[in-house]
């Protein structure tokens, strides 16, 4: 398994793991791979999201409530696995993985065929151990560069990611925004310089022009609390729900890319 | 009140685990290990959007430590605005009740709003001028930091938003009203136990979001690097006259200094200019609240272990996934899951004791030290109260203790009412 991008933009689809369920998880993340997300980021659910918006936060707490733990996350990514080549990146907070340990995360992660994580709160100045367990076991590290990271910084982050760069779109928390900020953009050409590497934006992607837009500066665009929102929307359907909404965020795709 | 050994043992663990990806460095592309640790423990682990900020007021604050303007504004506001230095007073009907040791008061409680708070709140806005910021935000837990700031932001005349728990808004409802008076926001927040940490999250979160043009003003020795480092240097202070004060009064450094912790900043304050003087042991007096249970106390070095809670690497509450704990204690500035990263390394080193005492305890303390020496102490304070209350019948009359009373007892008068009886 490795990660690459067939179509522009490539669709990254984030799910808070355990909302409502871990069983609704799986049949969400595979009906939105059927719809045509390229890859899924698992998010951990954590008590403490202090880079999420409102709707990321009631997926955690509702994930919570039903006791779903790191562990847990990586066995449903072991079931999706056995039903899908999509990549799978772990997206979660530090502490659940150094409660773990970053060892047997490291090596649980691979063993059960996820490519790849990210940690919210693990900047690159902090992750020489991590990425050494990451690295042995041939795990991809995607990091975060933000539109108020210097010069300096991008380089470091970019050094240290591998798979793609996580461009942050804006500053703030997770969360749907009626438009995409010129911040994106910028940073992605800023980061180019530093890079050869794919960039997938995210944070405030929710709509078909926003997602087709960032197809013309960027490889792929991640969609996050605008699926959440979803999946809290339609209680019983949710897996039908998504796909339906994916399909539809990137309906406008090949529209925009063949101008 | 011993720490739990097996705790300490995966503190370790883990500690080690960090201590060798320093090693690593060499073998990282371009990684640099930054400074702001204490032993293991501390760190800088935030989103990237935040980073650059850090980096800023790292640099701001470092500049500013040398600059000869910088410290004169602050000494001279400390000194004509705060109230410092504040008095060393001897208790002496507290220390002939007790029987044991003669007991001095640092009286933090009798600065300008009632708490050491406002010694790191001066310091910050001073940074904030620097920098050119125009919008502060903050968190509070009991008010006291929350007032400090509204005070200093309409001091210097800057916007003001502090977040504070809801739980936290109904029991200090006081402290509410001031913030507001003094031209403050007070944002309620409703997530998890409503109450500081929930609090830390969105001011963490509003400041992510307009970290172009806003200071986080943090009020504890808590947070990603510099914060643990920088708060500690303007509460400082507190030790610092304490020391030449004790050695006035009494001709001899204490037997024993002893402070409350919450994220733990009045405590490391008093204690720092002490830590070289071998012979004077340093006690932290944590929240041992209702009982022993997860959730019902917030003693971290009785049931908690190493992790990383918003920025900072340090003995969290937390449950076997990584989960944060919820807290309890009667006071609301020492209900918090993590400690202050120095405070870690301290215990570690075995150069302070951490204890705790109960919500029973405190109110006890609260109302003895009321009716001894006429000191109505904050129930955060009233912790430290109910250790020497412990003490002091095992200490000798020649022993001298220097008990920090870091604010004073006036917002919590509606919770003493509620919980104590008067006959």
């Amino acid at each position: 398994m490795s990660i690459s991008f067939t179509n522009r933009p490539a669709l990254v689809a984030y799910l808070t793991c355990g909302d409502p369920d871990l069983r609704t998880t799986r049949e969400v993340a595979l009906a939105a791979i059927a719809a045509g997300a390229e890859i899924i980021e698992l998010g951990v659910p954590f008590s403490d999201p202090v880079a999420d918006g409102p709707v990321i936060q009631r997926a955690s707490e509702r994930a919570l409530k039903n006791g779903v733990s790191l562990d847990q996350v990586l066995d449903l990514a072991a079931e999706i696995r056995n039903k899908s080549e999509a990549g799978l990146i772990v997206f979660s907070y530090l502490n659940p993985i150094l409660r773990m340990g970053m060892e047997k995360f490291a090596a649980k992660a691979a063993d059960v065929g996820v490519d790849g994580a990210l940690v919210t709160d693990l900047p690159v100045e902090e992750a020489a151990e991590y990425l050494r367990h990451m690295r042995k076991r041939n795990l991809a590290t995607v990091f975060l560069a933000a539109p108020t990271s210097p010069d300096e910084r991008l380089k470091r982050i970019v050094e240290a990611s591998t798979a793609f760069v996580y461009a942050v779109s804006r500053t703030g928390v997770t969360g749907t925004r009626k438009e995409l900020p010129e911040d994106a953009q910028k940073l992605v050409r800023r980061l180019r310089e530093f890079t050869k590497l794919p960039i997938a934006v995210g944070f405030g992607i929710s709509a078909s022009e926003q997602f087709a837009a960032v197809g013309a500066f960027a490889e792929a665009a991640v969609v996050g609390s605008a699926i959440v929102q979803t999946i809290e929307s339609n209680p019983g359907t949710e897996a039908q729900a998504v796909a339906e909404f994916i399909k539809q965020v990137i309906g406008l795709r090949s529209s925009v890319v063949g101008c | 009140m011993a720490t739990a050994s097996i705790t300490k043992k995966r503190a370790v663990n883990l500690s080690r685990s960090l201590q060798l990806s320093k090693k690593a460095k060499g073998k990282g592309p371009s990684l640099v290990i930054q400074p702001g640790r204490f032993g293991p423990w501390g760190g800088r682990y935030v989103p990237e959007t935040l980073m650059a900020a850090l980096e800023e007021l790292e640099r701001e604050y470092e500049r500013a430590k040398k600059d000869p303007r910088f410290k004169a504004r602050l000494n001279e506001l400390l000194k004509t605005y705060a109230g410092r230095p504040t008095p060393l007073f001897f208790a002496r009907r507290l220390s002939q009740k007790l029987g044991g040791p003669k007991i001095y008061l640092k009286r933090e409680d009798l600065l300008h709003t009632g708490a050491h708070k406002i010694n790191n709140c001066i310091g910050q806005a001073l940074l904030v001028e620097r920098m050119g910021k125009h919008r502060v935000v903050a968190e509070t837990g009991a008010g006291q930091h929350g007032v400090a700031t509204a005070t200093v932001c309409a001091l210097l005349g800057f916007e003001c938003v502090v977040y504070m728990g809801t739980e936290d808004m109904r029991r200090q409802e006081l402290n509410v009203f001031r913030m507001r008076l003094l031209g403050a926001e007070v944002r309620g927040v409703d997530a998890g136990s409503r109450t500081l940490k929930d609090a830390i999250n969105e001011a963490m979160r509003d400041w992510v979001t307009n970290v172009r043009t806003t200071h986080y003003l943090l009020g504890s020795v808590l947070g990603a690097h510099p914060y643990p480092t920088m708060v500690r240097d303007f509460h400082k202070v507190i030790g610092r006259e304490a020391r030449a004060q004790i050695l006035k009064a009494e001709g001899k450094l204490p037997t024993m200094v002893i402070a409350c912790v919450g994220g733990g900043s009045n405590a490391i304050g008093v204690f720092y200019e002490f830590i070289g003087d071998k012979k004077v042991k340093l006690v932290g007096v944590e929240a041992g609240g209702r009982g022993d249970k997860l959730g019902d106390h917030a003693a971290r070095f009785r049931g908690g272990s190493a992790g990383v809670l918003q920025g900072t690497y340090s003995y969290v509450l937390q449950d076997e996934a990584g989960q944060i704990a919820t807290t309890h204690s009667v006071s609301a500035g020492l209900d918090y899951p993590s400690i202050g990263p120095e405070h870690a390394w301290l215990a570690d080193s075995g150069r302070a004791e951490y204890v705790a005492a109960s919500d029973a305890e405190a109110l006890d303390a609260c109302k003895l030290l009321a009716q001894t020496e006429g000191i109505i102490p904050a129930l955060e304070s009233a912790h430290a109260v109910a250790e020497i209350i412990k003490r002091a019948p095992q200490m000798k009359k020649s022993d001298v203790v220097i008990v920090n009373i870091s604010g004073r007892g006036d917002k919590d008068v509606g919770i003493l009412r509620e919980s104590l009886t008067l006959t």
